[in-house]
């Protein structure tokens, strides 16, 4: 998707080969297509074009596949939806305070 | 800061009321309550098995029109659905985009029929929220084949995936209730790629012997996936997010901003402060000063709202930088220079200079704020990445916002 990527280097997308299967899975589900299989492995070669969907850790027979997804997660969790003081909650821990 | 508490008061009470126990992969973000995408996580109705069939609550008297008679099968019959959409339907969509009566824009559960099919006739899955319903049967035209409505509490595919409610769970189940395995001789079931987040290929294989084909992501791509042998190709599974992508999700930024910002309760308060403001005066407070001032800040008001809702989400990928609040913010200081370079030679001194320079911080708060909401509409954005463009954002919204209310009294007194 030309034009449109989000920040660099922020996702938490971690892939460990050795528990590949080679199953073509997380090229098969992913929307923004992050992963290529070379030899009978796959790779993360679109990193930043991951959107933490998930889809890809939910369809990997192997478990190789980790991200802390969170598909809606979208900036309303700060903003409303949450119970009463969550939000300021969620501040203080961004920032390293545990409240 | 009065702006960001007000919303944060109005949300906690809301979710209070409409908290549900929807499990939730990461502990820390319990995603299910409202969100952007109306998921707005509902209790269940009264179960459904499957028999039952139309709109719910009520609907059902205008509900069925998209049933157009039945096919019998060994669990009963099964209903035959239209696939070309009446005007009912697109009134129904459009009425959603603009947030009327889209929290019971559902479908019942369930399974349905598309032509004529027999036990060897595909299955395609769906979730339950009318809209996601209508775009898929819309694109079965001609063919035959199973629909098994899934029950996502009338929510896209997307968003339920996201929250699990599309999911393995609901699928084993809903296989279960509805007796497919009697209606059909094979064993697969395609499941739209979107739903992925939420489903588990080889978990559904294992507790239901389903293997599960991923579709492409686009309804419309469905006929040249079914010639192409139930395969997707690369660009069938790529998400795009287009000009009429973005657009279509306007309305409902709209609608709820609007909400917050002018015709809701905080926001009649918020316009009242405004004005309040725009009357203050050495001499204490005049009405005159109101009627001339306070259109002008009910424009850039309104001008940050627009900045936000509609043309960041238009004007996206030509907006310079990554982050959803730097392009909102960009946009709400081209509207302030614009605005500055025609009036700052305006009469009045220096109160109309001051009065420039703090909507020049608080504008493009407002529109940069608007826009980073809009991250849970995209569908580029990781959560990852809000959550570091927050921790940036939001101290400078509170300088800001701080700076430009002090400079718009100020304004009034200089």
């Amino acid at each position: 998707m030309a034009g449109l990527t989000y920040l660099k280097s922020v996702v938490t997308l971690e892939l460990s080969a050795d528990q590949c299967t080679g199953c073509r899975m997380c090229t098969t589900v992913c929307p923004h297509d992050v992963f290529v299989i070379k030899e009978k492995r796959a790779r993360i070669v679109n990193r930043d074009a991951c959107m933490e969907c998930g889809a890809c850790a939910q369809n990997c027979p192997g478990d190789a596949i980790s991200v802390r997804s969170g598909l809606c997660g979208c900036a309303s969790i700060f903003i409303r939806g949450q119970k009463h003081g969550r939000m300021t909650r969620y501040f203080f821990r961004m920032w390293g305070y545990e409240v | 800061m009065i702006v960001f508490g007000i919303f944060t008061f109005e949300s906690s009470r809301k979710a209070t009321q409409e908290m549900d126990t929807q499990s939730c992969r990461d502990n820390e973000l319990q995603k299910n309550q409202e969100c952007c995408c109306r998921a707005e996580m509902k209790k269940p109705d009264v179960p459904t098995n499957g028999i039952k069939h139309g709109l719910r609550k009520g609907k059902q008297e205008d509900g069925q029109h998209w049933i157009a008679g039945y096919v019998d099968t060994p669990v009963g019959r099964i209903p035959r659905i239209e696939t070309t959409l009446q005007f009912k339907d697109r009134l129904g969509s459009w009425k959603a985009r603009w947030s009327i009566g889209r929290m019971d824009y559902a479908v019942d559960p369930g399974l349905y029929a598309v032509g004529d099919p027999d036990p060897k006739s595909p299955v395609f899955v769906s979730a339950n929220y009318k809209m996601s319903f209508d775009v898929l049967r819309s694109h079965l035209k001609g063919m035959s084949a199973w629909v098994l409505v899934l029950d996502t509490k009338g929510i896209n595919v997307w968003c339920a995936a996201g929250k699990g409610t599309f999911g393995t769970d609901e699928i084993v189940n809903r296989i279960q209730q509805t007796g497919l395995s009697e209606v059909i001789s094979h064993r697969t079931i395609i499941v739209p790629q979107l739903g992925a987040p939420g489903v588990s290929a080889h978990r559904v294989k294992e507790q239901s012997g389903y293997r599960v084909i991923y579709g492409p992501v686009r309804a419309s791509d469905i006929p040249p996936f079914v010639e192409n042998h139930f395969k997707t190709t690369p660009e069938m599974r790529i998400v795009q997010f287009g000009l009429i992508d973005r657009l279509v999700l306007t309305p409902i930024e709209i609608v709820s901003w609007g909400r917050r910002m002018f015709w809701g309760k905080h926001g009649l308060v918020l316009i009242l402060m405004l004005l309040l403001v725009s009357g203050l005066d050495r001499s204490g407070f005049a009405l005159k000063k109101v009627l001339i001032l306070g259109p002008e800040a009910l424009l850039m008001y309104a001008a940050a709202f627009l900045c936000g809702t509609f043309f960041t989400p238009l004007l996206l990928p030509w907006l310079p930088g990554r982050a959803l609040s730097v392009k909102g913010a960009f946009l709400g200081l081209l509207v302030v220079l614009g605005v500055g370079w025609y009036r700052w030679g305006a009469p009045g001194g220096l109160g109309v200079k001051v009065n420039i320079l703090a909507w020049l911080f608080l504008l493009p708060t407002i529109s940069s704020f608007i826009a980073v909401t809009f991250v849970g509409a995209t569908t580029y954005t990781s959560l990852s990445g809000v959550f570091k463009e927050m921790k940036r954002a939001v101290p400078a919204y509170i300088a800001t916002t701080i700076i430009g209310v002090v400079l718009l009294v100020f304004g009034q007194f200089a």
